[in-house]
């Protein structure tokens, strides 16, 4: 989910995985020898590949969190607005505006915010849009491969030795990609 | 993943209940009773000392009963002891349930845990023969302690009888179901059930500790799956005799569910506590943050299902607005001068507000400090939630939060740890056989 905007292309190292679990402790090993990894695909998530990739956790609970609020507060505003001042009704003769009753409203409110914002919000930080064209470092990863992408330039070790480390902690190949600007956007 | 096959841990290891943690527990059993002592001299002397909030007129009506009704403190002694029973063998079914889930569905995750609420399900006779004796003595008042009004105020004699004055045409629909002998009976089928499927699925589970092989784990599946029906039943059953009956005139269908719900949070709270005890004490070193995040999401997800429940009982009711069934609330919330108000809202706040917030995130389910402290908040919720369930209906403007209830909580907190400490010792702290048991080695989030 990194974005480059160089304006050449840039080569990229693939290695292939066949494994998960060699996978899992490869890219810990391949990090510690001083390899900066890119991002690693995989066909499934692999619990706890995002930490030992060394990932910060996403914001993206904090925005669930703030879509649900702002849901909440809208629907209880609306309510409190309706009932309250433009057209207050007598339910049952109870008050017009009554705890009890604003619940299940502000919590509908607050599950539709929510989960439709998320959806918002994951499209567009994946740059998932009508039209879009995906971009595959090797469409194994679709099936039953983990693809781990290394770019070079990014990287002080020399093309050759990241090679060797790679298929050292379990790589089945590595190839080279060259990637053009705009393809990882 | 090879290089966690590097770290080995013991799998042998057994837990030792530590004389000085003995100790413990019967130093606050010995609280408790002193406390009590203290409770009831105030209650004896001082009148109503432990709460506040009552109408003069109800006190003067009270005295006049008082003398016909057995001693006022005594009744409030019985019915502390009987919500603390039925809290506690909750807490103790409940544990059984826990293990019974994992094997039906063949979890993996909890398999380093497991025998913690295992040993729960030992605390079941004790708090089944208690319940007969607080029933007996108290509940149905069969030894006229109290002239025959029992805290169940459906046993009084003659509801049933048409030419009784204690006819009660509501109470007489029900006497059916709600008579003393059946009671007793459904009671006794409920501790049965339970602790006999218990130790047979303890005891299949401690066979594959030394033979190993799946023979033990595909049986205990199929005891799992017998406990998990009967349970489904009994676990509703039972809430509506031991609480909701308190108050007979009412009902719910939300109320086996409900009761049910604050159970199990209470159990979930107190596998967690005990987890983290462990660990604090040097055993169970392969269970880390990734366990004590699912357990944290139990407790959080359960917390926010009994919210579920309880909120779903309590709009139908406000909002159909009939009589029979919004009299239970209102005693709660606007009976005896209101003095229970505050613990309707407290109920809600500490049980569905603070956990809800407090275990929201990711991390807060991984750190032992905020897990403590949502699990010790809880514990004291659910015990709130029974208080309000039996006490306003039994006790009504006698009843308070005074050295009583806390006295009769310690005792049954020292004797549940007494009991799981000395059982959860009898056995290895991890199923060392268990199929699942690599793959909860390895759990990760």
């Amino acid at each position: 989910m990194e974005q480059h905007h160089n304006h050449t292309e840039s080569t990229f190292l693939v290695g292939i995985f066949d494994d998960e679990d060699v996978l899992m402790s490869g890219v810990k090993k391949i990090r510690n020898s001083g390899v900066k990894i890119h991002e690693v695909y995989t066909p499934f998530p692999i619990h706890g590949l995002d930490e030992a990739l060394g990932y910060k956790r996403s914001f993206m609970s904090r925005a669930a969190f703030l879509f649900g609020l702002t849901g909440f507060t809208c629907l209880v505003a609306l309510m409190v607005w309706t009932m309250g001042s433009d057209w207050p009704m007598n339910v049952g003769g109870k008050n017009y505006v009554s705890v009890p009753v604003l619940v299940p409203v502000a919590f509908e409110g607050t599950v539709l915010f929510a989960s439709l914002g998320m959806v918002a919000t994951f499209l567009t930080v994946c740059n998932l849009y009508p039209g879009k064209k995906p971009f595959l470092f090797d469409n194994r990863t679709t099936d039953d491969k983990f693809a781990m992408a290394i770019d070079v330039s990014k990287n002080k070790l020399s093309a050759d030795e990241i090679t060797s480390i790679v298929k050292n902690y379990g790589a089945i190949e590595v190839s080279t990609k060259l990637v053009q600007p705009g393809d990882l956007d | 993943m090879a290089e966690h096959h590097s770290v080995s841990y013991n799998l042998d290891e057994q837990y030792t209940f530590s004389p000085s943690v003995r100790r413990v527990t019967l130093i606050s059993i010995a609280v408790g009773v002193a406390l009590v002592i203290l409770g009831i001299v105030l209650a004896m002397f001082g009148g109503h000392d432990a709460h506040g909030g009552e109408h003069a007129g109800h006190a003067a009506e009270h005295a006049g009963h008082a003398a016909e009704h057995g001693p006022t403190w005594l009744k409030r002694l019985f019915v502390n002891l009987w919500i603390n029973n039925v809290y506690f063998t909750g807490i103790a079914v409940c544990g059984v349930f826990f293990v019974a889930v994992q094997y039906v569905a063949w979890a993996g995750w909890s398999t380093v845990v497991v025998r913690i609420p295992q040993a729960f399900g030992f605390f079941l006779p004790i708090g089944g023969v208690l319940m007969v004796l607080y029933f007996v003595v108290a509940g149905a008042d069969m030894l006229h302690i109290f002239h025959g009004h029992g805290f169940f105020h459906w046993t009084l004699d003659g509801v049933a009888d048409e030419k009784s004055p204690n006819y009660d045409h509501v109470l007489a629909a029900k006497a059916g179901f709600l008579n003393t002998p059946f009671f007793l009976i459904r009671m006794v089928i409920y501790f049965a059930l339970w602790y006999v499927l218990f130790l047979m699925i303890r005891k299949r589970a401690l066979r594959e500790d030394l033979e190993g092989g799946l023979e033990n784990y595909d049986r205990n599946i199929s005891l799992s799956a017998v406990f998990i029906i009967f349970f489904a039943v009994t676990s509703s059953m039972s809430a509506w005799d031991w609480s909701m009956s308190a108050d007979p005139h009412w009902f719910s269908t939300m109320y086996g569910w409900y009761t049910f719900a604050s159970w199990w949070v209470a159990c979930l709270a107190t596998i967690i506590l005990a987890a983290i005890y462990l660990k604090e004490q040097g055993y169970l070193p392969m269970v880390n943050e990734n366990h004590l995040h699912d357990l944290g999401k139990f407790m959080f997800a359960f917390s926010v299902f009994w919210t579920y429940v309880w909120f779903a009982q309590f709009m139908l009711i406000y909002y159909a607005n009939i009589p029979e069934e919004t009299s239970h609330f209102n005693e709660i919330f606007d009976g005896f001068g209101g003095m229970y108000k505050p613990l309707f809202f407290v109920n809600i706040f500490i049980n569905f507000v603070f956990p809800f917030l407090a275990l929201m995130t990711r991390e807060s389910k991984r750190k032992m400090r905020i897990l403590k402290l949502v699990a010790w908040t809880l514990l004291a919720g659910h015990w709130i939630d029974f208080y309000l369930n039996i006490t306003p209906f039994t006790l009504g403007a006698d009843g308070g939060i005074g050295f009583m209830e806390l006295g009769v909580i310690a005792i049954y907190a020292g004797l549940f740890v007494f009991v799981v400490g000395t059982m959860l010792a009898k056995a290895p702290l991890v199923p060392k056989n268990h199929p699942m048991l690599e793959e909860s080695l390895h759990h990760n989030q």
